[in-house]
C-alpha cells in the first residue's frame, strides 16, 4: 500500500470530518465555477496565460536579466539563490546587517519550500506568520494542509482552543468574528514591533522591475508599511514580461483560487520609500532542472492558486497531510516527484485520473497527464508496488492469450466471482467496501459463437 | 450519410469487463447498432485493450494487446465499443504504443457507441420505451477526454450527447446529480491501490445520484457502473445501475 493510501485510510475513518472537508473545498470549487462562467473570455484567458508562461520560461534568462536591471534601477536590491540554503543564508545576512530581532511574514509557499522559519528561529529570530490561517498553523506547530487555505482542515473549536493557549482568548468562544478580532489585535502588536517584513511574490514584471503580492487580509501591506526592510522571496518562474500580461493573471488568480473577482489586496512594489529597503531574492532551487524536463516543464507555469486541490476528489477526501510533500493534491504529486522521486513516489497513487485538475488550471497545466507519466516511471525508480507489478504481469499474460482469458473467466464463474487478475490482487482490496462483480453465465464471446447475439429483425424472423 | 454507412463494416469492440460480467451490454449494443441498419460484426476472442496496466504505470505492457486489437479490427471501417474509457485509451495511446500515425491504426476509426450514434449516425429516432427515472453518470473519461458532454469546469456552451440520446426514449425521466461530473472513484488500479478513498468517492457519488430520486444510474462506462454496483450491493442501497445501451435498446 502506498504511503498516501495508508494515510488516506486513516483520514477517511473520521467520516464526518471527511465529508466536511470535501464539502468545504467543493464549495470553493463551485464559487470558482460561478465566477469563471461569468467571464465570456475565460477559456481565452487560460490559453493566453499558458502561452505567456510558456514564452516567459522559454526565455527565462532574458526576462530574469531584464527584471534584475530594471529592479536595480528602481532601487531594489536583487539577490540570487541557487537553492534553499543559499536563500536562507541571504535572509539571515540581511537580518544580521540590520541587527534585526523580529520578522513578520505574509504567506509564502517558497519560504515553506526552503524551510526558512525553522532556520531563522534556530538562529534566534522571532518569525511571525501574519496570514490568519498560517498563524493558526504556526501556533499548532504544523505545516499548512492547503497552499491557499492553510488551515482549511482545522475546525473553529480547535482554533478557539489554541488561541486560548497562545493569546488568551475565551476557550469556549469559537465565534469566527471574535477569534478574528483577537488575532487582529495580536498581530497588530507584531506588525508594530517588526524590524523586517517578508513576503512572497505572486508575479514579477520584467519590463518594470516591479513585483506584485496578492492577499485577502492586507497583511503583506501592513507588514511592509511598518517595517523599514522588506525582503521578497521569489521563484524564478514567477516572472511575466509586462503589465499587459500581468492583467491576464490578476484576472485568473483569485477567480481560480477562491472564486473572488480579485484578491482584496493586490500590492505593487516598485521602489523603496525614502529611508526604506526592498530586497528581492530570486530562487532557483531545482527550477532550471524542471525546465529541462520535457514531460514536466509545464509545472513552471503554476501560479499557486490551489484550484487543482479544490477540485481533486482524492485531495478533498483525504486531506493535505496524507501526502508526503508540503504541497498536496495534483500540484503536490507532480512537484514532489520533481523534487525527490524516490521519497515521494507514495503520492502517485492518489489520483483516479479524472482530469478535473487539468480543466480547472488557469495556466492549463496538464496535471493529470503528468501524473499518468510519473506512474510509468515508478518501476524505473524501483518504487512500483510489487503486488501491483505482479498483478499487471499476470494480466499481461492472461489478456495476451484468449485461451487463458476465457479459461480464467470459466474458473472464476465456478466460485462465482471475478478471477483474481481482474480485480487485481489476492488481498481483495476491492472487497473492502464493495461486493465483487458476478461473472455472467456466458461471456459475450460464447454467446456470439453460439449464435445467441441477434438483432431484433433476425429474432423476429426465427 | 446513412446510405454510405450501410455499406460500411462495423466492428463491435467488447471490453473484457463487458465480455465477462455484462455480456448483455454487448448484446444491447449489437441490437442498437443493427436497429439503425448497420452491418455489425464481432471479431472473436477479444480480451482487453490494455488500459488497466497502463493506468497502473505499465503502459509498455499493453503494447502486445494494442497490436492484437489493431490486427483484430483491421478489416473494419468503423469500430464501436460500449465503454468510453476503453475507447478513449485506444484512441489516445495506441498511436504511441504501435508507433504508427493515428490514421494508420485503430485509433482513427474507433468510437464510443453514444458518440457514434450521436455524431456519425446522427440518430433522431430511437424505438425505445423505458418508463423509469434515470440519473446520468457523466464519467470522467467520457466527459473530459471523449467530450460526451461539456465538462463542468470549462466555460463552454452546455451540451450532453447522453442526454440527447436518452431524450429520444419514451416514458423516461432524466436527471443528473448535483455534482454533475464528479469522479465516482473507480479509476482502474486506483480502486484497489486506494480502496478506502475509492469506496468513499463511490458512496458519495451514489448518494448524489440517489438524491435525484432516480431508480437507475446510467452511463457509457461499464467500469464506473461496476464499481458503483459493488458499493450499492454492499450497502444494500435502493438504486440500480444500467448501461445506457440497455435503456436505448429497451424495446428491441
Amino acid at each position: 500500500m502506498s504511503s498516501h493510501a495508508k494515510a488516506a485510510a486513516q483520514f477517511i475513518k473520521n467520516t464526518e470530518r471527511t465529508a466536511w472537508h470535501d464539502q468545504a473545498l467543493f464549495f470553493v470549487r463551485q464559487k470558482r465555477d460561478n465566477v469563471a462562467k461569468n467571464i465570456d473570455e475565460w477559456e481565452v484567458l487560460r490559453t493566453k496565460a499558458s502561452q505567456i508562461k510558456e514564452h516567459t520560461v522559454s526565455n527565462l534568462e532574458h526576462y530574469l536579466t531584464t527584471f534584475e536591471k530594471n529592479a536595480k534601477a528602481n532601487g531594489i536590491q536583487v539577490h540570487w539563490a541557487s537553492d534553499a540554503d543559499e536563500h536562507n543564508k541571504i535572509v539571515a545576512e540581511i537580518i544580521e546587517n540590520h541587527k534585526a530581532k523580529k520578522l513578520v511574514k505574509s504567506k509564502s509557499m517558497l519560504t515553506e519550500e526552503c524551510e526558512l522559519n525553522h532556520f531563522l528561529e534556530e538562529n534566534g529570530t522571532e518569525v511571525v506568520e501574519t496570514d490568519l490561517g498560517e498563524r493558526i498553523m504556526q501556533f499548532l506547530k504544523l505545516p499548512p494542509s492547503h497552499i491557499v487555505l492553510p488551515a482549511i482542515h482545522v475546525k473553529r473549536q480547535e482554533v478557539a482552543e489554541i488561541f486560548n493557549k497562545e493569546i488568551h482568548t475565551d476557550a469556549n468562544n469559537s465565534d469566527p468574528a471574535y477569534l478574528t478580532q483577537a488575532a487582529r489585535m495580536h498581530l497588530r502588536e507584531k506588525f508594530i514591533e517588526a524590524d523586517i517584513s517578508m513576503t512572497g511574490v505572486n508575479f514579477a514584471v520584467a519590463e518594470e522591475g516591479a513585483f506584485v503580492v496578492c492577499t485577502n487580509e492586507g497583511n503583506a501591506d501592513m507588514g511592509t508599511s511598518f517595517a523599514n526592510v522588506h525582503i521578497a522571496s521569489m521563484g524564478i518562474e514567477k516572472l511575466v514580461p509586462n503589465y499587459e500580461s500581468l492583467g491576464i493573471f490578476t484576472r485568473l488568480l483569485a477567480r481560480s483560487a477562491t472564486g473572488q473577482p480579485i484578491t482584496t489586496y493586490t500590492a505593487h512594489y516598485k521602489k523603496p520609500a525614502k529611508g526604506k529597503e526592498i530586497h528581492i531574492i530570486l530562487v532557483d532551487n531545482n527550477r532550471t532542472e524542471i525546465l529541462k524536463d520535457k514531460d514536466h516543464s509545464n509545472m513552471l507555469k503554476c501560479i499557486r492558486c490551489g484550484a487543482c486541490m479544490n477540485t481533486c476528489p482524492v485531495y478533498r477526501r483525504t486531506g493535505g497531510y496524507s501526502y508526503s510533500y508540503f504541497i498536496p493534491g495534483p500540484l503536490g504529486i507532480n512537484l514532489s516527484m520533481l523534487k525527490e522521486p524516490k521519497k515521494h513516489s507514495g503520492n502517485v497513487s492518489a489520483c483516479s485520473l479524472c482530469y478535473s485538475c487539468s480543466n480547472v488550471c488557469p495556466a492549463k497545466i496538464d496535471l493529470a497527464e503528468q501524473i499518468y507519466k510519473w506512474r510509468q516511471d515508478l518501476d524505473k525508480y524501483g518504487e512500483a508496488d510489487p503486488m501491483k507489478k505482479m498483478v499487471v504481469k499476470g494480466m499481461k499474460k492472461v489478456m495476451g492469450s484468449p485461451g487463458l482469458f476465457y479459461a480464467a473467466i470459466k474458473s472464476g464463474r465456478l466460485i462465482n466471482h471475478m478471477p483474481r487478475f481482474m480485480v487485481y490482487n489476492g488481498l481483495n482490496d476491492w472487497g473492502k467496501g464493495r461486493e465483487m462483480p458476478v461473472i455472467a453465465l456466458k461471456t459475450f464471446n460464447e454467446m456470439w459463437k453460439k449464435g445467441e447475439v441477434r438483432s431484433n429483425e433476425s429474432s423476429k424472423n426465427k | 450519410m446513412m446510405k454510405d454507412l450501410k455499406n460500411m463494416k462495423i466492428g463491435l469492440f467488447i471490453p473484457c469487463y463487458i465480455n465477462a460480467v455484462y455480456p448483455n451490454v454487448g448484446v444491447a449494443s449489437y441490437k442498437l447498432l443493427t436497429s439503425v441498419g448497420l452491418d455489425v460484426d464481432y471479431p472473436l476472442d477479444q480480451t482487453c485493450c490494455g488500459q488497466p496496466m497502463a493506468n497502473g504505470g505499465f503502459e509498455k505492457d499493453s503494447t502486445k494487446l494494442a497490436h492484437r486489437m489493431d490486427d483484430l479490427f483491421e478489416k473494419y471501417d468503423y469500430v464501436v465499443g460500449p465503454s468510453a474509457s476503453c475507447v478513449c485509451f485506444v484512441k489516445e495511446t495506441y498511436p504511441r504504443l504501435l508507433e504508427k500515425e493515428e490514421h494508420e491504426c485503430l485509433s482513427s476509426k474507433i468510437y464510443e457507441i453514444c458518440e457514434f450514434l450521436h455524431d456519425i449516425v446522427k440518430v433522431n429516432h430511437i424505438d425505445s420505451y423505458f418508463p423509469h427515472k434515470v440519473s446520468i453518470h457523466n464519467s470522467c473519461h467520457g466527459v473530459r477526454l471523449m467530450k460526451l458532454s461539456s465538462p463542468s469546469e470549462l466555460n463552454i456552451p452546455k451540451y450532453s450527447k447522453l442526454h440527447n440520446l436518452l431524450s429520444l426514449v419514451k416514458g423516461i425521466e432524466i436527471y443528473e446529480p448535483k455534482r454533475v461530473d464528479e469522479c465516482c472513484g473507480f479509476g482502474g488500479l486506483f480502486s484497489i491501490e486506494e480502496p478506502e478513498t475509492s469506496t468513499c468517492m463511490g458512496e458519495d457519488k451514489i448518494s448524489d445520484h440517489m438524491a435525484t430520486t432516480a431508480e437507475y444510474i446510467t452511463g457509457a462506462d461499464s467500469s464506473c457502473l461496476m464499481h458503483m454496483e459493488g458499493v450499492i450491493k454492499r450497502k444494500k442501497l435502493p438504486i440500480k445501475t444500467k448501461h445506457i445501451v440497455e435503456i436505448l435498446s429497451a424495446s428491441l
